[in-house]
Formats: C-alpha cells, structure tokens, sequence
C-alpha cells in the first residue's frame, strides 16, 4: 500500500476484487466500501438505506460471508473478494433467464415468487440469502424467516421473501442435480 | 385466443433488472455531479441570529455554499401550498432555505456544494449559526393549549377548523336510548422508504434546458414547480422519477427545498448537482403521519344501530401545511367506514407543532379514522353485550342500497359516494376465515393453558383512484414494439407489469412486446400522481382506452390493406387476421408500417408505405382529414369520483401474562379492490400494507422530547418490523367490481395498512377485558395499563367472564 496526497486528505492504494475482477484504486481512508463500490466502480446494485448497519440493504458478501459494507471502509477491503448483486448471476448454478439476464436460485426465485416490490433492498437480500443457502440448503420456513430477519424491507411484509428462500432453496436443489447427471 | 392476460398472477416485467444490479435509483444517477449537503436546525423553535460560514469556505473541493439571502426572486419565495382549502385559513409554508427563524428540528438553512458528500459534509460541520431559542410547541395537548405559539401570526396554533354534519346529530344524540363517549390516541409514524428523497439536475446551457431526476411520486408535478420556482418555461424543464425505492406518501409532496435548490444550484454553477437523502436526514427534515386525538360520542339503540356519531379530531399537521389539511379530512369521512352512522357531525382542528411536517403516509388518515369508528364499535358491542361482528353487520351499508351517499365532500371536493361493495358478503367469509364463531372454544382451550388471547376485527372503506385525471400514450413501432407511456410514477407497485397486462389484453399482442414508462415528462406531459391508490384505476383506465383506440386503428389500416371489413378482423398475439381465417394477417408492425405514409424506406419493410409502392387513390391525401400518421393512440381518464375499495380484517393475538408481550398469532384478511388485474401483485400489496400496519400498531411511534428533540431519528432507535415480527397474513378476496370505470377496477395500495390498529387494539382489548384506546402498544405500555386496571383506575369491559365474550352470533347477552 502506498499513500498519496490529495488536498488535505492522504489517498491509500486498494486493490479489492469485486466480482472476480481486481480494481486498484485510490481512495482516502474514511471512504465506506459502500461507497468505493457504488461511486467508485459505479457498481450500484449495492444500495445505501441507512448508513448505520440496521437494514441490511447494502449487504455484500465479503469472501462468501454477507457483510454491511456501509460499515467496513474501502481500504479493509484490501485483497479480499468481494461479490456484489452484479456478480450473483456468474455462480455456477446460475441459469440465463428468458429476458437475458443471468440470475442465480435466489434471484430466480424472488421473481418467482413476487419476493420484491420497489427492489431497493433487494439486493441486500439477496446476497444474504445466496450465503444463507450455502450454509443450510434446506431451511424451514421459520429458519427462513429467521434468516432473513436481519434485513428491512417496507413494501413486501416478507412473506413472499420467506416464500423466496424456499423457492431458492428447490430451484438450486433442482439444478445441483442436473449437473449431477450431466456430469454423470 | 391471446392468452388471458388481465386477471392472471403474471410475474413481473421489472424483475430482471431489478434482481441483477440493472436498477437505476437516484443516487445510481450521475456519477459525474456535485454533492448538495445541508446545514439543519439543531433546535425546534428558534430565530437564526447569525450564520459564519467562513471556516468553510476554504475547504478544499467546495464550489458554493448559500443561504436564504443568497436565493433570488422566487427561489426565496415560501414554497408553495398545494392543497389550499376554503377552512385552512392559516396555512403556512417553509422555504427553501429557512428565513430568520426555524420551526422544527431538521428544518434546511445552508446548502453546500462540494465535489462530493464527504467534502459537503465537512464544509457543514464547520459552518456556525447562532440561533435565539423560542419556546417550542411538541404534542397536540400544547398546540391545543395555545399558549405558545408556533407562528406568531397563528393563533391558537390552528392552521384550519372544519365542520360537516350531516343530519340533525344534537337532536339524535338527545333522543337516543343510549351514549357513549370515548377519547381515543393515535400517535405518530412515518412512511419510512428503504430509500430516501433525491434529486439530480443538470443544466445544459447550450440549449437553455433543465433536467432533473427525483425520487418522486409526480414528476409532472415537480417540473410545474419547479419551472414556477426558477422562472424558466415549462418546456425548458424535464423531470424524471427514476426507479424511486419506495414513497408510500411522503414522496408526493413537492416541492421539496432541495428539489428546488438542486436544479437552481446546478443552472448557477453550470454543472450537474446531486443530493441523496440520508437516513437521519429523512427522519427529521421528511415527513411524518397519523397524530391525532379524537373524541367520539355515539349515541345508539338497544339493538346497536347507529343513531347519532359525532366526532371531534385534533389533528398535529407539523410546522407547516404544503399538502393543506387532506389526512384531516379523510379521517373525517373515511371514518364512516361501511356503516351507516345515522347522523354525522365531524369537527376537526387542524395544529401547528414545532415538528417535521405531516403529510400523507400510506392510509393518509384512514387508519385513525377506521380506528376511531372501529373502537367505537367495540364500545357499542360491549356496552349492549352484543356479539362485535353482528353489531357491524346490522349498521351495514347494503349492496341493494349501493351507490350510498354520505352527503359529506370528500377529499377531492367531491361527493362521499359508495359505488360498490358487499360488506355482508365480505364479512361473512372473513368469519368463516378466522374462525369467529369458534373462537370461543378456541380461548376456554387456551385459558386452560395458561394463555390469554385475543380476537379483534376491524373494517374499512377507502375511496380510491381520485381525479383529475390520468392519460396513456401507446405507440407501435414498425417491429411491432409495443411502447406504452403514462405520466404518474411507480415506487414499486408493478406498474411496468400491470399497465403491460392491459395493453396485452386490450390490443391482442405479447406480454414481451409491451414496454411501460411510467414518471417521465418527456413521454407524458400531462399527469398527476401516485397517490391514493389511483395507479391502477386511473392510469389503468387510461391506458386501456388507449389501447382500444390504437386498436381500432389499427383494424380500419389492416381493413383497407386487406380489403375486409374491420369487423372480420381480430388481434392475436400481434398480428391483424380474418376471424375463421388466420392465413389472410398482417402483423401489427407492417400495420404500423403502413400507418405513417414515407417518402423514404428506411429498411426493406418501410418500403410498403412509400409514394411508388402499391395503390391509393389519387383524390385522397396520404393522411386522411381525420387520421394521424403513425400507429399510436391516447386518451385521459377523468372519473366524476372516486372509486370506493372495502376490506376487512380479522387477528388473533396472544399477550403474555408476565412480561404483557403482544404477539399476533392470526392475521386475516377479506380485501375487494374490484376487479384485479393481477393477484400476485395485489396480494403483495396487502402483505406490506398490513406489515406497515403492524409497525405502527405495535412498534413505531416518533419519540419527540419536550424541546422538539426527535429521540429515535435511525433505524436503530426506530422499530420498523423486520420478519420476525410480522405474521403470516392469510387473505381471500372478494371481487365486486366497479361500475365507475372500463375495468372495474378498484384502487388496492393503501389497504393493508388501514385497519391494523384498530385489529389489534380490539384483539388486545378482548385478550385483557380492559379498553385499549391508545395506539401504538408496547409491552410496557400494557404492562403499565394492567397495572392501572389492577388499581382500578381504568374500567374492566363489560363482559368480564371472557370466555362468553364472542359466543358466535346470539343475538343478546346479558350487561355486567
């Protein structure tokens, strides 16, 4: 890491891989990694609904783990990989959409099952629940719900969330095994 | 046959994009703009005396900071009242930029532009205001008190007094058999967006023009503001909502000060200006809702009917009256609910506080209003020993007696007139959802466990879809696109989808091939809003007769193209064809061809409507007297009314007999919005409606302090329900359709949120045997009310022995 100066602020070298892509850049040291990626990298699927760390809508997964990057500075972010909503859809199990875009289980089961209305949060549960489903494939829908409980949401009374996280888990569930077989 | 389109569970068009990080919210917007942030009030009530901001004029990446003496002509004006009415006689508008004096925490006095927000923010900490303290007016007591004022020139804190009475009530009230009074208290919560106002505006100062963004419910109403405000002409202006992260009522208002400061810095400095809201921000320079207290007397017979209701609210409008004194007044008349009230005074005052702003918030007073009327009706069920649901039932308006007038104005200025609904019908599969009638059996099990619960209901009527007006553009490109344009905006209804499904219905073409705009003046000039759950009903109406109009068009081109008449023609799945038979078509992309007579081919399609290609007939002209080139069509919507929606609710809870933790076990809901476009989408609806209702029921309230302090301004301290304290909601519906527009449709936003309160205050009440009459409810807020029902300081109900208190429908029981 080197340090520069602009102004009266002192800029610190970063290099973060944000979606299998390394950025290096510059920044000062109080810039939020919420900000680094939106403004920065104009990566702006990762949205900002508090700056304190309580809604969760700018959930990031930080090496596979969900992370609120409203509260970890850019230059902490140093030589880890980060995955942001715009990288979801390059995960193996992730399908092409019939509109084009590629969308892993749990963005194709929360269009499925009207699991977002305005979207702004979204992404933020979105990154939770792919990490969630990782670590328990087959919730019930109270370990559902409780996994998502850490995330705001105003439009959706989360019902159709909950709905979503076991859709998701069907639909990766489904998709495991037909790899299996293709590869079988 | 095309596909059934209107009416089915069709996943959402907005829903790729939105999944993948293709969204554009505001601040996704100009990467390359300014940052605008804002120097607040710390204090409720003050005079600025003094504002140095010379310890920050030198930090480096400032461009401008200004003040209210720096804001020229009408840019310094107040801004402007929206909604005036004949009864708000003293209505009062900040500016952009607080002039002398500040009357509520977050109120805006210095906006500073710096190369980003972290720079802006800087330059605010260092800039100094001296402020002289004034007394300060929190809570509707001290504004009803009038001793302090929060305007000089308002006296008694009374911004508006409004009377309606329908019927002789003194007269009914003497002679009727029975009275009761309750006061009632409803406190504050607001909207509360996931994300926050903003405004983006660029200049171009080649041409002379504007454009801005906003994270807006009306852009047309934001360009005709702020065209006004800079004095520039409405076709130098354009304004666009971008995918806006939620509203729920708080972004209708406008406009707001950084929505004129914005663009006007930006014309100033000639270069593009940015400003996004931040959470605490929004807390306390926004909007908030619901503070009222209310006194009802009600005067009825032995049976329950209604014979006399007369009301009085104190409604807390905040510091300042931009949207005029709309949630009073539809408190003051959605109150009524389905129910006939025999006669009906209502009387409401209308305070100043020195607090942030009220306006409407999802329910826009209805909640307080069902809460009012629904708790009454408790009362009356209580005090007769009547079974709660057959009181309702026997004060019910009647479809036979449909469309029901109130004889009040509502609040478009228009008569309160029902067009539909079945509240019998709607109440008796509510009944039949929840279980009403087994209750009783279900709380004597519960009793034996050690378990106290309770069963609450509560009812509503809400008009929907009110005017001016709204309009739909639809136009088909030459491939057959599909490019449908309405002007109000969408925060996350599904606009895209719905509008999509009447246009694929309406016209005959493919759900893929239909593109929706929604918010943008560029495409529609001429439009209202989102607000009042009119989307559907206004834009939808709109939209759909558009689409028979571009339908019929397009039949008369196919017609003469294919020599029939345009009666043999049918649309499917976009392309024109002869009924019985298909082989003689055109698709509706060559019909677009050949709707716009060319001089030059553009491609090889485009030569079907060139001068040399085919026959005409050389005594016409290439565009008849009465057509226009192109396949497209318009048309407005402007009902006479509003369209009234119904619901009712139904919820089990549960409260803890140590710790008086409130937990809803049930929550039930019977919603008829008309005809439904598509259920998925309005179930959702319902879900947040109901998940809001929820908070503020039981969770979210705004905890001023005596100096105007707001002690909970983040999410933090704020309890919006995550999903663990909002229940699984079990709906059905009910769809009377109305008569009132093409589609039938009723508006269905708002409805989840509306009855909540008074569910659960009237589920509470029956699990305790005590009345609730205050909302929202903590646990230690009932922890301290069994405390002073133990002291005997409030009463018990009625009916003590709680296992006799819902015993299905009997008619009559006996009065402790």
């Amino acid at each position: 890491m080197t340090d520069t100066t602009q102004g009266t602020e002192t800029l610190h070298d970063v290099t973060v891989t944000v979606n299998g892509v390394r950025h290096s850049a510059s920044v000062p040291a109080r810039r939020l990694l919420s900000d680094f990626l939106r403004h920065d990298l104009e990566l702006t699927g990762t949205h900002v609904g508090c700056e304190h760390g309580v809604c969760g809508a700018c959930t990031v997964l930080v090496d596979g783990s969900p992370m609120r990057s409203c509260l970890m500075f850019a230059v902490t972010a140093q030589a880890h990989e980060i995955t942001t909503v715009e990288g979801l859809g390059t995960a193996p199990d992730a399908r092409v959409a019939p509109t084009g875009e590629s969308m892993n289980p749990v963005q194709q089961a929360f269009a499925e099952c009207h699991g977002l209305q305005c979207g702004f949060c979204t992404p933020g549960f979105l990154t939770t629940v792919t990490a969630y489903l990782d670590e328990n494939p087959a919730p019930t829908s109270e370990e559902a719900r409780e996994a998502i409980s850490g995330n705001l949401c105003r439009c959706t009374g989360y019902q159709n969330i909950v709905k979503s996280v076991l859709r998701a888990a069907e639909i990766k569930a489904e998709r495991a095994s037909e790899t299996a077989e293709v590869q079988s | 046959m095309t596909t059934q389109m209107f009416g089915a569970p069709i996943r959402r068009k907005e829903d790729p994009r939105l999944l993948t990080g293709g969204g554009r919210y505001l601040d996704d917007l100009g990467h390359d703009a300014l940052a605008a942030a804002f120097v607040r009030s710390p204090h409720a009530h003050a005079r600025i005396v003094d504002i140095d901001a010379s310890d920050a004029v030198d930090v480096e990446g400032v461009v401008g900071i200004y003040v209210h003496e720096d804001l020229p002509g009408r840019v310094g004006e107040p801004l402007p009242l929206l909604i005036p009415h004949p009864t708000l006689t003293h209505g009062r508008t900040g500016y952009a930029l607080a002039k002398d004096e500040v009357n509520h925490v977050g109120e805006p006095i210095v906006m500073v532009v710096a190369s980003d927000r972290y720079v802006a923010e800087d330059a605010c900490q260092r800039i100094r205001v001296t402020y002289e303290q004034l007394p300060v007016v929190v809570g509707i007591e001290a504004a009803r008190a009038g001793e302090l004022l929060v305007h000089d020139d308002v006296p008694d804190n009374v911004a508006a007094h409004m009377l309606q009475e329908v019927g002789d009530v003194e007269a009914a009230m003497a002679a009727a058999p029975r009275t009761l009074t309750l006061d009632l208290d409803i406190e504050r919560s607001a909207c509360m967006p996931m994300e926050g106002k903003g405004v983006y505006a660029r200049w171009d100062r080649d041409r002379g023009e504007l454009r801005m963004y906003s994270s807006t419910q009306t852009s047309t109403g934001v360009r005709a503001a702020v065209a006004a405000k800079l004095d520039l002409p409405l076709a130098k202006v354009e304004c666009i909502a971008p995918d806006v992260g939620g509203g729920f009522g708080v972004k209708i208002v406008h406009p707001w000060p950084e929505e004129v400061l914005v663009p006007w810095a930006a014309i100033r400095l000639g270069r593009p200006v940015k400003w996004a809201e931040d959470r605490r921000e929004h807390f306390i320079s926004a909007a908030h809702e619901r503070g009222q207290l209310q006194q009802v007397t009600v005067g009825f017979d032995d049976e329950g009917h209604l014979l006399a209701l007369d009301v009085k609210l104190w409604h807390d409008n905040g510091a300042y009256t931009p949207y005029g004194i709309i949630v009073p007044i539809i408190t003051s008349t959605q109150l009524l609910g389905p129910y006939k009230p025999g006669t009906y005074r209502c009387e409401f005052w209308s305070l100043y506080t020195n607090t942030v702003l009220v306006t409407p918030y999802r329910g826009a007073g209805r909640p307080q209003g069902c809460f009012a009327m629904e708790r009454t009706m408790d009362a009356i069920a209580d005090e007769l020993g009547l079974d709660r649901a057959e009181v309702r039932s026997r004060n019910f308006i009647l479809p036979t007696e449909m469309p029901w007038d109130h004889g009040l104005l509502f609040q478009d200025g228009r008569p309160l007139k029902y067009d539909s609904g079945d509240f019998p019908a709607s109440l008796a599969k509510l009944k039949s959802l929840v279980g009403w009638d087994d209750f009783a059996d279900y709380r004597r099990q519960a009793e034996a466990e050690g378990r106290k619960v309770g069963l609450g209901i509560g009812c509503y009527v809400e008009g929907t879809g009110v005017g001016p007006y709204e309009g739909g553009h639809i136009q088909i490109e030459t491939s057959g696109r599909v490019n449908v344009s309405t002007g109000l905006t969408s925060q996350g209804q599904g606009h895209e989808t719905v509008f999509a499904q009447i246009v694929a219905q309406e016209l005959g073409v493919r759900m893929e091939d239909v593109f929706v705009t929604t918010g943008d003046t560029r495409k529609m000039a001429y439009a209202v809003g989102t607000f009042a759950s009119r989307a559907a009903v206004m834009s939808g109406s709109a939209i759909a007769l558009a689409a028979r109009n571009v339908r019929a068009k397009a039949l008369r081109i196919a017609a003469d193209a294919l020599e029939v008449s345009p009666d043999d023609l049918e649309i499917v799945e976009g392309t024109v064809r002869v009924k019985g038979a298909p082989a003689t078509s055109m698709s509706l992309g060559t019909v677009s061809v050949l709707s716009n007579p060319l001089r030059y081919a553009f491609d090889e399609a485009a030569q079907a409507a060139t001068q040399f290609a085919g026959t005409f007939d050389p005594d016409k002209p290439p565009v008849a007297d009465d057509e226009e080139p192109g396949l497209e069509g318009k048309d407005f919507y402007s009902p006479t009314q509003a369209t009234f929606a119904n619901g009712m609710h139904a919820a089990i809870v549960e409260t803890d007999p140590v710790t008086a933790e409130i937990k809803i076990l049930r929550y039930c809901v019977i919603h008829d919005c008309g005809t439904m476009i598509n259920p998925m989408i309005v179930e959702g609806q319902v879900h947040g409606g109901v998940a809001q209702g929820v908070g503020g029921a039981l969770y979210e309230r705004m905890a001023y302090d005596e100096s105007g302090q707001l002690l909970n301004a983040s999410f933090m301290d704020f309890l919006m329900p995550y999903a663990s304290e909002v229940p699984t909601i079990e709906a059905d519906h009910l769809e009377t359709p109305s008569p009132l527009n093409p589609l039938g449709i009723k508006g269905a936003g708002e409805a989840g949120c509306i009855p909540v309160s008074a569910v659960i205050a009237s589920a509470i009440e029956d699990a305790e045997g005590f009345p609730i009459t205050r909302m929202p409810i903590s646990p230690y807020d009932l922890w301290e009310l069994r405390r002073r029902h133990a002291d005997g300081e409030i009463p018990s109900l009625h009916r003590t022995s709680s296992t006799t208190r819902t015993s299905g429908t009997s008619s009559k029981e006996p009065t402790a």
